[in-house]
C-alpha cells in the first residue's frame, strides 16, 4: 500500500473531484498560484487553471458569499478559509446565508458548497490563528461537520462532502499535514456519517475527533500495558453525529470520556457528554468525563500552547482515575 | 473640505531638511532594519515561538517616517508584520523580542508573540493577526479623544492585503461621517502573502478610495523618509483639527511573506529590483554625500547592533512563562480564573 501524507490526501481528493466534475472549483486566499497556506492545493492550478482555482484578495465575507452564491446556482464550490479563526470575519455568509438557505426559503434550494479550513494548535500560532472553533459551526443547524482524523478519511471525507445537497464545513488540523500512513484509497469508505470505531476494549470509551485520536489511540495503547482496555471512536463527522455507535461503545462498557481540543464549555465534549448522559443513563456506572482544552485562549508560549489543550498523557491519567 | 486625492506618489522631496536633524531618523530606521535581521536569527536558533514571523525590512521609511510625528496621548493599531512601527514608537526591543521568543520578559508575558505585540502605554493598542482586524479601534479611540477633547489622534497601520476587507470601508465612512481625529496609514508593500497588488484589485490608486468617503488621502514614496514624514506631518496635522485622513505609502517587501516562505511566486529580477528601493541605505548615502562622516555612520550602525545583539541575549536568557500563568488575564485580575481541566477531573472522579 502507498504511503501518504493527509495533505496529499487532500490534494488528491481536490484533484480527482476537480477532473471528474466541472462543476467544482476552488476558491479562496493563496489556493492557487501560491498552492495553499499549507500547500493543500499545490500544483492543482497547472492542470485545472485560475478559472478552477480561484485566488482571491483577502476578503472572507466574499469568499464564503461567492462560493454561496455559486452553489445556488448550479455549480460545486469548495471555499477555502486560511485559518478556521476567519471564520469570525465570513460567519454571516456561513450561518446567516449558506446554513438557512434551503430552510428559509421553504426548501426551494440548497447550498451544496463545502467550506474547507484547518484549525488546532501545535505551530506556535498565537491566539488568533491556533483555535478550535468547530462548536460554532456545530451549532448552527443547516451546517454539516467534517473532521478527519487520518490520512484515509482527509480523502474520502472530502469526496463525500462533494456529494452532500448542504453546505459542510470541513475543518482539517494543522498538526496533521504532514501525518504520513499506509493507505489504500481504493478500500470503500465507510457511509457519509458513520464513526469508526479505531480500537476495541471493554473497560470503557473515549469518543474523539480531528488530532486528539491518535492522541487517545496513544493513550490506549499505555493503558493496554497496564491491562486497561479502553474502545476509541473515531466520529469522522459531527454532523451528521453517529450517536448509535457511541451508545453501542457506552452501553457495552458503562464508563465513558469525551476528549476535544477545544475549550470546553459548551464545545463538542459537553454536547456529546450530555446526550451520553441522557440516552446511556442506566447504562453509566461513573459520570461521562470532558478531557477538552483549557476554557483560554491560545498563548504563542510554546510551553504555554501545549499546556491548553489534551494530550496523550492527559488522556491516559485521566482513563486510570475514571477506569480504576 | 475634501482635499483632491493626488495622482499618485509625491515627487522625491528635496533634501532641505539639514543633516543633524535626519541623523536620528537615519538611526530609527537602522533600528527597525537590524531588529528584524535579529529576529530572522533568532528562529534561525530555534528561539523563537513558531515561524510566524513577518518582518518589515523595506518597510523602515513608513514605520519611522509615521512612527515620529505620533505624540504622547496618541494612540494606534497595527497588524501581523508591525515590529518596526511599534519599535519607531519607543518600544523596548529587548521586551518584543522576549514576546516573540514566547518568553515571560515579553510585552504580553509570551501569550501574544510577534503578531500581537502591545504596550498601552505607549498608545499601542495592539497588533493583529487578522487582516483588517485592527482598523476599527481607532474609529473608536477617535471617538473618545474628540469626546474627551484631548487633542490626541489615533493611527491605523495595516498592509496592502487589507485594502481589500470590507472592515476598512466601514471603518473610513464613519471616521470620516464624525470628523474624527482618525488616520489610517497603508504600508504598501506589493504582496500580500504571494498576491501582488494588481493581482488583488483594479484600483491601485489606494488613496483614491479613501478620498471617495471625504478623508485627506495621499500616496507618498515609502524609500525617502523625509517624503513620508512630511506627508505624515500634513495627515496627522489635520486629523488633529477634526479632519480624519488616509497615507498609502509605496514600499518593498525584501522577504518572504513569513520565516518559511521564500517567495516563489515572484522573480528573481523582481526582488533585486524591490530591494535597491532601500529606505535604509538611500538615507545613508544622503547623509554621506552631505558629508557626514562614513565613521560616524559606522559608530551609530555598530551601536544599534550592540543593542539588538542585547535584545536576543536578553530574550534567550529570559525564562518560560509558568505554566498556571496561562489561567491568568482571560478575565480581570479580580475575577477568578478557568478552573483547569485537571482540576475539574480530579474533582469530578473524586466523589463516592
Amino acid at each position: 500500500m502507498p504511503m501518504l501524507t493527509y495533505r496529499e490526501a487532500l490534494n488528491r481528493a481536490h484533484a480527482e473531484a476537480l477532473r471528474a466534475d466541472d462543476d467544482v472549483f476552488v476558491i479562496g486566499e493563496e489556493v492557487g498560484r501560491y498552492g495553499g497556506a499549507y500547500g493543500v492545493t499545490k500544483g492543482l492550478i497547472e492542470e485545472f487553471g485560475p478559472d478552477r482555482l480561484i485566488d482571491t484578495p483577502i476578503s472572507e465575507p466574499a469568499i464564503v458569499g461567492t462560493a454561496v452564491g455559486a452553489a445556488m446556482a448550479g455549480m460545486r464550490p469548495i471555499a477555502e478559509l486560511m485559518y478556521v479563526d476567519f471564520l469570525g470575519m465570513a460567519m454571516d455568509q456561513l450561518c446567516n446565508q449558506a446554513a438557512k438557505i434551503r430552510y428559509m426559503f421553504g426548501g426551494q434550494i440548497g447550498v451544496p458548497m463545502v467550506l474547507r479550513t484547518q484549525g488546532g494548535t501545535g505551530r506556535s500560532a498565537g491566539a488568533q490563528h491556533s483555535q478550535s472553533l468547530e462548536a460554532y459551526v456545530m451549532h448552527t443547524p443547516g451546517l454539516r461537520l467534517c473532521m478527519p482524523a487520518t490520512v484515509y478519511d482527509a480523502y474520502h471525507l472530502l469526496r463525500q462532502a462533494l456529494e452532500q445537497p448542504d453546505p459542510v464545513v470541513f475543518i482539517e488540523h494543522k498538526g496533521l499535514y504532514a501525518l504520513r500512513e499506509e493507505v489504500d484509497l481504493d478500500e470503500p469508505p465507510p457511509a457519509w456519517g458513520e464513526a469508526v470505531v479505531r480500537r476495541e476494549g471493554r473497560d470503557g470509551v473515549l469518543v474523539a475527533y480531528s488530532r486528539v485520536v491518535h492522541h487517545a489511540m496513544a493513550a490506549a495503547e499505555t493503558l493496554a500495558g497496564q491491562g486497561i482496555e479502553v474502545s476509541v471512536i473515531d466520529l469522522r463527522t459531527l454532523n451528521p453525529l453517529d450517536f448509535a455507535t457511541v451508545r453501542r461503545e457506552v452501553e457495552k462498557t458503562g464508563k465513558a470520556m469525551v476528549v476535544s481540543e477545544g475549550p470546553m464549555t459548551a464545545g463538542v465534549g459537553a454536547e456529546l457528554a450530555a446526550r451520553i448522559s441522557e440516552e446511556c443513563f442506566d447504562f453509566l456506572e461513573d459520570p461521562v468525563v470532558r478531557v477538552t482544552g483549557e476554557d483560554i485562549p491560545i498563548s504563542v508560549s510554546v510551553e504555554l500552547e501545549k499546556g491548553s489543550v489534551p494530550g496523550a498523557e492527559l488522556i491516559e491519567e485521566t482513563a486510570r482515575k475514571l477506569l480504576a | 473640505m475634501t482635499t483632491p486625492a493626488k495622482a499618485g506618489p509625491a515627487p522625491a522631496t528635496p533634501v532641505t531638511t539639514p543633516a543633524p536633524e535626519r541623523l536620528p531618523l537615519y538611526r530609527e530606521m537602522r533600528r527597525v532594519r537590524t531588529f528584524e535581521e535579529r529576529v530572522g536569527e533568532l528562529f534561525v536558533r530555534g528561539e523563537s515561538a513558531g515561524s510566524m514571523l513577518h518582518l518589515s525590512i523595506g518597510e523602515e521609511g513608513a514605520a519611522v517616517g509615521v512612527g515620529t510625528t505620533m505624540r504622547d496621548g496618541d494612540t494606534f493599531t497595527t497588524h501581523h508584520r508591525g515590529h518596526g512601527i511599534f519599535l519607531a514608537r519607543g518600544a523596548d526591543p529587548r521586551r518584543m523580542m522576549a514576546e516573540i521568543g514566547g518568553k515571560e520578559t515579553g510585552y504580553c508575558h509570551g501569550k501574544g508573540g510577534s503578531m500581537h505585540i502591545a504596550d498601552m502605554s505607549l498608545g499601542h493598542l495592539g497588533a493583529n493577526a487578522i487582516v483588517g482586524g485592527g482598523i476599527p479601534a481607532v474609529v473608536g479611540a477617535g471617538l473618545v479623544a474628540r469626546r474627551r477633547r484631548s487633542g490626541a489622534v489615533s493611527l491605523a497601520f495595516f498592509g496592502d492585503g487589507a485594502m481589500q476587507q470590507g472592515i476598512l470601508y466601514e471603518s473610513m465612512n464613519m471616521a470620516a461621517l464624525w470628523d474624527l481625529p482618525v488616520v489610517f496609514v497603508c504600508v504598501n508593500n506589493q504582496w500580500g502573502m504571494g498576491t501582488r497588488i494588481d493581482q488583488a484589485t483594479k484600483a491601485t490608486a489606494l488613496h483614491e478610495r479613501a478620498a471617495a468617503f471625504g478623508l485627506r488621502a495621499e500616496t507618498v514614496d515609502g524609500v525617502d523618509v523625509l517624503a513620508v514624514r512630511a506627508a505624515a506631518e500634513r495627515i496627522v496635522g489635520a486629523a488633529r483639527e477634526g479632519r480624519p485622513g488616509f497615507l498609502a505609502i509605496d514600499c518593498y517587501r525584501f522577504f518572504g511573506h513569513a520565516r518559511k516562505d521564500k517567495s516563489p511566486y515572484r522573480t528573481e529580477e523582481e526582488e533585486a529590483e524591490g530591494r535597491r528601493r532601500d529606505p535604509v541605505s538611500r538615507a545613508r548615502d544622503e547623509l554621506l554625500a552631505e558629508g557626514v562622516a562614513e565613521e560616524e555612520l559606522d559608530t551609530l550602525d555598530r551601536e544599534v547592533a550592540t543593542e539588538m545583539d542585547a535584545a536576543i541575549d536578553y530574550a534567550i536568557a529570559s525564562a518560560e512563562p509558568q505554566l498556571d500563568s496561562m489561567f491568568r488575564d482571560v478575565f480581570a485580575p479580580d475575577q477568578p480564573e478557568p478552573e483547569p481541566v485537571r482540576t475539574r477531573i480530579d474533582r469530578v472522579l473524586a466523589r463516592d
